[in-house]
Parts: structure tokens; C-alpha cells; sequence
């Protein structure tokens, strides 16, 4: 590096607020006092304000439209830089009017650090809460707290304290903590670059001084690797696998995984351009890679090392903003891209939509313009993905629809088990031997074609009394019939699980491969699990295959609540029991089963019935 | 990594999206520092290789060094050149001032070179410092289906992940570059060792500082004849890099209109 090359990096440096609380203004004041403007730009900015009938106009400077200028509101993001004595800022001057919300985000998603402007006058308003929000949602941590016009309200220290009061709450609420909280005046210069004598009793920084407290954003080095891979090259003899780092770093001779497809190699060659050779490459480096092996990988996949493997999952919860004008529904489809990823995700729920003024929601049918919420999303395809707390880059998605990306949020896996271990297989050199007895010879000895019937649905919903009276009728009409139930096997083949996302998942893995073991032997399996994840039924039915049949034992939270059988919803409510099916975890009823059977409505043996009857139908022999 | 191998990977980043996404890209040569470094971007990404054709939109008035320059890198660079044609000046609009409405007639190049090769993505190597009216620019920047900006109605771009997909009819234009500043372009050039026009470096008190058409075009006075002087002369400078162009300088939004019309 020669000496003229900078030695700091720049810090990228939003100012977000209300719209009319002055951000352009103080955006402007900023380039004057750090000397950032040109000559020729300061008379420019003179004679388009005078154009106007106004004095030096510093919002002007970036409000760069005419259509900004004439209506005096900033539309979209600028960006401009300046130098500080410590280091070079790019400062982004985010738009504060709802209507342009999409713009703010765009701005503030790619800042390292924020300036929240308030009013003195006006106090909190409703786009400073919300863009504070925003701020946590969009990962941007560092944030100082910018009171200004304070020669609107004569400097009074009472106000600002007044208005210190309010934010701090709010953002403390939000789990943030606002560095510090600066009375300024940006028309008048207070508190920009020099104290302010008017305001001789903030003790705190100038504006310029809390900027040089930030830091760069901390680069995720130390973290596990990801690689989202881009792009595969064939240009020459090399076949070159293409992406940005992610986080952590790799070197020659690594073994990559890669997710979702699971498979492996070593890296030959860290490939370059007219530049040195490189044996190792770190976060945020753009780089192309060879492999030992050729495998098929392309982009989508997510490159890492073996051990800390990103989580595999077809469901995941996200907390969204939505900046369409079209709402998002429960059932929407919608183009789901995470790292190169892309994939149709289905809106399974809308679990909360979030008031940014009070931080209170329930639960909606949709997610409105410039709201925020909380959803989960479904994919026919596994994803590999992070938690955002884990790693914030591999951690958030982007929804677009229609051409454009209309919203985006951050992954939480909360209540949803990683199904890497379940689609896992570690055998190796094994080849399934096959009978020389064929399924249809065994059902015609039994008179009934073998099946899995799975009952899936709340605790206290039927299926165990359902499942016994089912067995004890089909078996006195001869039927091969046997109940996996699911206190027994917890007992048994899955004792060693308890009732993490993970340890369910795995249970009704087992419990599915063994049911489908017991359908090709020729028996109706009756499977009693509450089984809340559709993930896991879908691949008890892939494990089963076509003699597989799932049956909904249908009935509402309040009433399985009431029926209470074994006092568990009593201990869940009162907290004794964690991660309880329907009170504090998530129970996904069934998208399509093959059988509804409503407990609400009619009698267990009703049910019972009912159930019977189905068997009867659907395991007849039809040669 | 320093400020200038972020920005490296940045760009890089952005090329290698852009040529994954869309079927139908070109690059946009002007022949400028800007868009040399564009095409060493490209070599980076793609190593060695530069794996969509340049596009020179040929006003027909540019400097002989420049047309030189392009004969001689199309072959060294191994690139895939295509060139266009401009309208005359009295096709343009009228009520556009003088040197913007001669501006106009590569817009008008352009968009006819879009039609008869039908690309869907065009990258072009603009910068948010050169001008207000860039610096509100996307990345990934959907233009209409007369090739015009929408700008009151951007699409939201953020964490990486750009709006690639556009109705038929339009296209969208990528902007790899679109976070350097000037300066940045310079050191860039210099660890790089990337080729330049001669006109940029001082020959008798004069350089030029942005390269456009030769009528509508001036050279700043400057002594800056290496890169080390051009880098020392920008970091000092209070004047700005587009000062030289007559059309930025004729009516308040002259520019915006111009970009509006779908100019780089």
C-alpha cells in the first residue's frame, strides 16, 4: 500500500427520522463544516435556493431531483462523503416520509452506523419509532440519538430531557441502547463540529464526536464458514465454482459441504486474475474455487465446512417488513431468495403484525404496506440457511413478486427443528437386499392390501382412544392391525429422545421408517403421534410411499384443553411443561390429509367408526 | 482487505450476478477510465475472460486517441466489440439546451442498439459521486420500455440481493461501480497497472479530467502528467470532475432530464 491510499476505511453512516425533522438539513451542515464542499457546489446550492425565494437551503444539496426541491421532501437516498479528522464517512440521507419507506430501507440496509433525528418540536413521531425499528430489523447496531431544531424551542434543557426520556424507552424496549443523545441545532451549527454555547449544559458529544466513536462493521472472519455459491465457470479447462464469502474463511486443501445437496470435496485451487496466488480467502473476498472431485453443484448452494453446517429446513419463521402495495396473505406464493438461493415459499402463517408505536400485535390475514410482522414460510425445497442471531449475512431473506423485491426479513428457527440430521444418511457401503416375496403375495395372504395409517393432531384430540377402539374392531374382523402409539415407542425404540424440534423430528422419523417396515409386511399400522411438523409427516409419507394415509383427528386448542386426559395443557399453561404442542410450539394441521376425522362433532366411537370404515374402504383388495 | 480490494470484490460481486442472471447482457465501452476499469473488473471476475460483448455508442465525435485506444484493447483484451451509431442532433429534442440535446443523440444510439440486439441487461460505469441526480441510482435499475427512469418509483435493493427480474418489453441497466468515487478509479488504475486514454494525463497546462464528446467536452487546467500527479492533484482538488462537461452546467435539471430519458 503506498502512503497516499487511505488508511481507514470509510464508515457507511445513515440518518433516518421523521419526514421534516431536518435530516438533509443537518446531512448538509455536516459537508460544510468537514470542508466537503466544493467551491462550485456551494455556489450552485446559493443560486438554487435564491431560484426559490429562500436562504442557503443545505437540504437542497441532496436533494439532488427537482421534483425534492420544489416539494422540499426528500424521494430517494443520496449518498456523499466526508472526512472527519479520525476517518472518511459515506453518509446516506434516508427519505423520512412513509411514502418512500422502501427507500429508507434501502438506504439504512447497507449502513454500518445511524443518526436518529428528532424534532425538539414535534417530539417521537410515528416514522422515527418506525425507522427505529427498521434499524434493529435491517442489523444496524450502532445508533446515536440526534435531538435537533433546538433553537425552535430556545434551547431548553427541559424539553431535550423530555425527549431523551421518550426515545430512550423505546429503543430500550426495542432491546437497543442509544450511544448517546445529542441536543443540536443544524440551521444554526450547534453541537455539529463545536460545542454550543447556547447549550452549555449537554455534557455529551458533538455530533462530529459521536460519529468517531462508530466502528467499521465487524467482518464476520471468525465465524463459520459460508460460501453461497454464485455462479459455475466453464470458460477454459478449469470448472470453476464462484461466489462471495460470507463469513469465516477457507483455505487450499479444505473439504466443503455442500448444502442442501450434501455433497463433498476438497478444494485444489483458490483461482486468480493478475494478482498473486492465493492459498487462503477470507470474509467478503469474491472468489472462484477448483475441486478435487467433480461434483455437481451449481447456485443455490451454500458452501461450508463439514463440522458447523448451516441448518437444513423446508419451514422457517421470519420477521418481515413488507414494502408492496399489494398485501401479503396467508397462502400467498412468493419468490423466496436467501444468499444465491431461490425457491417458491408458501405464507403458512401470520403470526403477529407489529404496531411500531406500541411494539403490540396479534395475529392477521395479512401484512400491509410499510408494516411489519412475524410469519412463518414454507418451501417445497430444503433450504440451508442460518439463524439471524447465529449469523446475521446467511441469516435473512429477500421475498420479491411481480419483478420486484417488494420485502425482507430475518431467519428465526424457533419451535422448527434443523432436519439435516434427519435426511442425513452416514451408512456407507450398504445395499438393501430385496425379498423374493412380493408385497401384493403378502396382501393377498392377509386378505388386505398392508398401510400406514397416521394419526396426527393435537394432545387431548382423540387419536390414542381412537387408535385403540380402530385396532380392536378391524381385529375382530380379522384384519392384520397394530398401534405404534407415541408414550410406547418413547419408552422404547426413541427413549433416548426428549422433545426438542430436533429430538421430535428424529422420533417421527423413526417411528415413520418403522411404520413403513410394518405396511410392507403386510399390516395396517395405526400411528398415534402428535407429529406437529408437516416436514416430518411429509416424510414418513416418503418413507411409506403409496400405502401411506394421513388422517386428521381434528378438534379446537380449547376444546382438547378442556378434555385435559393427562393434566398436561394444566402443567404447560403454567409453565411446567416447555415447548408444549399448541400452547407455547407450533402445531401445523395437516394441508391435505387423505381423512378428517372431527372429534368437536361426534362421539369417540363415532370417530372410531368413521375411521373403520375408511380402512375398510381403502384396504380392499381390488383383483 | 483495504478500502480498494472491497470495493474490487463489491463490483465483482455485482458482474458475476448480472451475467448469472440475465441471458441478454452487454457492458457499455466509452472508452473512459471508468469503463476500462470496468472491463479489468470483468477480466477479474471471470478470469481472464470477458464473457458478453462491449458496446461503443459511437457519437462519431469523439477524440482520435479514443478510437485508437479501442482498436487496439478490443484485440488485446480478446473482447467482443459491437459498435453503434447516433442520430443527428436535429432528431433530438429541441427544447433540451445545446449541449445536453447533443448528449441526447447517445441515449437515442443507445436505444436503438438495444432494440436490434434485444439485451436485457446493459452495464454501464457510473459513478454516485460524478453528479446528484447518479447518486440516487440502484445498482440493479429497471428502465421502461422506452429505456426511461423511473426514478420517483425505485425499487427497493438491499443485503445484496438485486431486483434481476423485469416485464418483457424492458431492460435493466447494472451499475458495478456505482459506489467509487474518482479517486478511488485513479489508485485502482495505478495498483492495477490498467491502460488509459493519453488525454487524461497534463500535456501543455491542460488534461482532461472526464472524456466526452470532443464539442462539448474542455480540458481543466492541470500539470498532472503520472498517475501519482493526477491522485496528489484529486486529493487536494476543491473543483468537481464533471466541471468540463458543458451539458451539467446549462439548466438546473437539464442532467435529470437526461436520465431520465434513459442516459447513462
Amino acid at each position: 500500500m503506498t502512503a497516499s491510499e487511505p488508511q481507514t476505511d470509510p464508515v457507511k453512516l445513515v440518518i433516518v427520522g421523521h419526514v421534516d425533522h431536518g435530516k438533509s438539513t443537518l446531512v448538509g451542515r455536516l459537508l460544510h463544516e468537514t470542508g466537503a464542499l466544493s467551491a462550485e457546489k456551494l455556489e450552485r446550492l446559493k443560486a438554487i435556493s435564491a431560484k426559490r425565494g429562500q436562504a442557503l437551503e443545505w437540504a437542497f444539496l441532496l436533494d439532488s431531483f427537482q421534483a425534492e426541491r420544489d416539494q422540499g421532501v426528500t424521494i430517494d437516498v443520496s449518498r456523499i462523503r466526508f472526512d472527519t479528522a479520525v476517518r472518511p464517512y459515506v453518509v446516506i440521507d434516508a427519505p423520512g416520509h412513509v411514502e418512500f419507506l422502501k427507500n429508507m430501507v434501502t438506504g439504512a440496509a447497507d449502513a454500518e452506523a445511524a443518526l436518529l433525528m428528532v424534532d425538539a418540536s414535534e417530539g417521537l413521531k410515528e416514522q422515527t419509532r418506525r425507522h427505529a425499528y427498521l434499524l434493529r430489523l435491517l442489523g444496524v447496531e450502532q445508533v446515536a440519538v440526534v435531538v435537533t431544531k433546538m433553537d425552535l424551542v430556545g434551547y431548553d434543557q427541559q424539553r431535550f430531557s423530555e425527549i431523551a426520556r421518550d426515545v430512550r424507552a423505546y429503543l430500550q424496549e426495542l432491546g437497543a441502547d442509544p450511544q448517546v443523545i445529542i441536543p443540536i441545532s443544524a440551521r444554526e451549527g450547534e453541537n455539529i463540529a463545536a460545542k454550543s454555547d447556547k447549550m452549555a449544559w449537554h455534557d455529551g458529544p458533538t455530533v462530529l464526536e459521536a460519529l468517531d466513536t462508530f466502528t467499521p462493521r465487524c467482518p464476520l472472519a471468525f465465524m463459520p464458514l459460508r460460501l453461497p455459491v454464485q455462479d459455475v465457470y466453464k470458460f477454459d479447462e478449469r470448472r470453476i465454482i464462484a461466489g462471495t464469502i460470507a463469513a469465516g474463511q477457507l483455505r487450499q486443501g479444505d473439504t466443503l459441504l455442500f448444502s442442501p445437496s450434501g455433497k463433498t470435496a476438497r478444494v485444489e485451487s483458490i483461482e486468480t486474475w493478475s494478482a498473486p496466488e492465493k492459498l487462503e480467502a477470507k470474509v467478503g473476498e469474491a472468489i472462484g474455487v477448483t475441486l478435487d472431485r467433480q461434483i455437481f453443484v451449481e447456485r443455490g448452494e451454500l458452501a461450508s465446512h463439514i463440522e458447523e453446517a448451516p441448518v437444513l429446513t423446508n419451514v422457517f419463521r421470519g420477521r418481515i417488513f413488507w414494502l408492496d402495495d399489494q398485501p401479503l396473505k396467508v397462502g400467498d406464493t412468493v419468490k423466496l431468495r436467501i444468499n444465491s438461493m431461490d425457491a417458491e415459499a408458501r405464507v403458512q402463517a401470520i403470526e403477529r403484525v407489529i404496531d411500531t408505536e406500541s411494539l403490540a400485535g396479534g395475529g392477521a390475514d395479512a401484512v400491509n404496506r410499510n408494516e411489519v410482522a412475524e410469519i412463518v414460510l414454507r418451501t417445497r425445497s430444503m433450504l440451508a440457511l442460518d439463524e439471524a442471531r447465529a449469523n446475521p449475512e446467511t441469516g435473512r431473506f429477500v421475498i420479491s413478486r411481480n419483478f420486484r423485491i417488494v420485502g425482507g426479513g430475518v431467519i428465526s428457527m424457533e419451535g422448527y427443528p434443523d432436519q439435516r440430521e434427519a435426511i442425513t444418511v452416514r451408512s456407507t457401503n450398504i445395499t438393501a437386499s430385496e425379498s423374493e416375496i412380493d408385497r401384493s403375495a403378502r396382501w393377498r395372504r392377509n386378505g388386505h392390501r398392508g398401510g400406514v395409517y397416521w394419526l396426527t393432531g393435537l394432545s387431548g384430540s382423540g387419536k390414542s382412544t381412537i387408535a385403540r377402539e380402530t385396532e380392536r374392531q378391524l381385529f375382530l374382523k380379522g384384519f392384520n392391525v397394530y398401534v405404534l402409539d407415541g408414550d410406547n415407542v418413547r419408552t422404547g425404540l426413541s427413549a433416548n429422545l426428549g422433545f426438542s424440534p430436533e429430538d421430535r423430528a428424529e422420533n417421527i422419523r423413526r417411528v415413520g421408517e418403522v411404520a413403513s417396515l410394518f405396511a410392507d409386511s403386510g399390516t395396517i399400522v395405526l400411528a398415534s403421534f402428535i407429529s406437529p411438523y408437516q416436514s416430518d409427516r411429509d416424510r414418513a409419507r416418503q418413507a411409506a410411499g403409496d400405502s401411506f394415509h394421513e388422517v386428521y383427528i381434528k378438534a379446537d386448542l380449547s376444546v382438547c384443553e378442556t378434555r385435559d386426559p393427562k393434566g398436561l395443557y394444566k402443567k404447560a399453561r403454567a409453565g411446567e411443561i416447555p415447548a408444549f404442542t399448541g400452547i407455547s410450539a407450533p402445531y401445523e394441521a395437516p394441508e391435505a390429509p387423505e381423512c378428517i376425522v372431527d372429534t368437536d362433532a361426534d362421539t369417540p366411537d363415532e370417530s372410531a367408526a368413521q375411521l373403520v370404515a375408511y380402512i375398510e374402504k381403502v384396504c380392499q383388495l381390488t383383483d | 482487505m483495504n478500502e480498494l480490494d472491497e470495493l474490487e470484490a463489491a463490483s465483482i460481486f455485482i458482474l458475476r450476478e448480472a451475467y448469472n442472471r440475465f441471458d441478454d447482457l452487454a457492458m457499455l465501452w466509452s472508452l473512459g477510465k471508468d469503463s476500462n476499469v470496468m472491463v479489468w473488473l470483468a477480466k477479474k471476475a471471470f478470469y481472464g475472460h470477458v464473457p458478453f460483448p462491449v458496446v461503443h455508442v459511437d457519437t462519431g465525435k469523439k477524440f482520435k486517441e479514443m478510437y485508437d485506444f479501442r482498436d487496439r484493447y478490443t484485440d488485446e483484451w480478446n473482447l467482443r466489440l459491437i459498435t453503434g451509431d447516433c442520430p443527428p442532433v436535429e432528431d433530438m429534442d429541441p427544447t433540451l439546451p445545446p449541449a445536453a440535446r447533443s448528449a441526447a443523440r447517445k441515449t437515442a444510439g443507445l436505444k436503438s442498439l438495444l432494440e436490434e440486439y434485444g439485451y436485457t441487461g446493459v452495464i454501464a460505469g457510473i459513478r454516485r459521486d460524478e453528479e446528484a441526480v447518479r447518486a440516487k441510482e440502484r445498482v440493479f435499475s429497471p428502465r421502461g420500455e422506452a429505456a426511461e427512469w423511473d426514478f420517483r418509483n425505485q425499487p427497493p435493493e438491499f443485503w445484496n440481493q438485486f431486483n434481476t427480474e423485469f416485464p418483457p418489453g424492458t431492460h435493466v441497466r447494472i451499475h458495478p461501480i456505482l459506489g467509487w468515487t474518482e479517486l478511488d478509479i485513479w489508485r485502482y488504475v495505478r495498483r492495477e497497472g490498467i491502460p488509459l486514454v493519453d488525454l487524461y494525463f497534463a500535456k501543455d497546462g491542460m488534461r482532461y479530467r472526464s472524456l466526452g464528446d470532443q464539442d462539448i467536452t474542455s480540458p481543466v487546467p492541470s500539470n498532472a502528467d503520472t498517475l501519482d500527479a493526477i491522485i496528489h492533484e484529486l486529493e487536494t482538488t476543491n473543483t468537481s470532475e464533471r466541471a468540463g462537461r458543458a451539458m451539467d452546467h446549462e439548466a438546473e435539471d437539464s442532467f435529470e432530464r437526461l436520465r431520465r430519458d434513459g442516459y447513462m
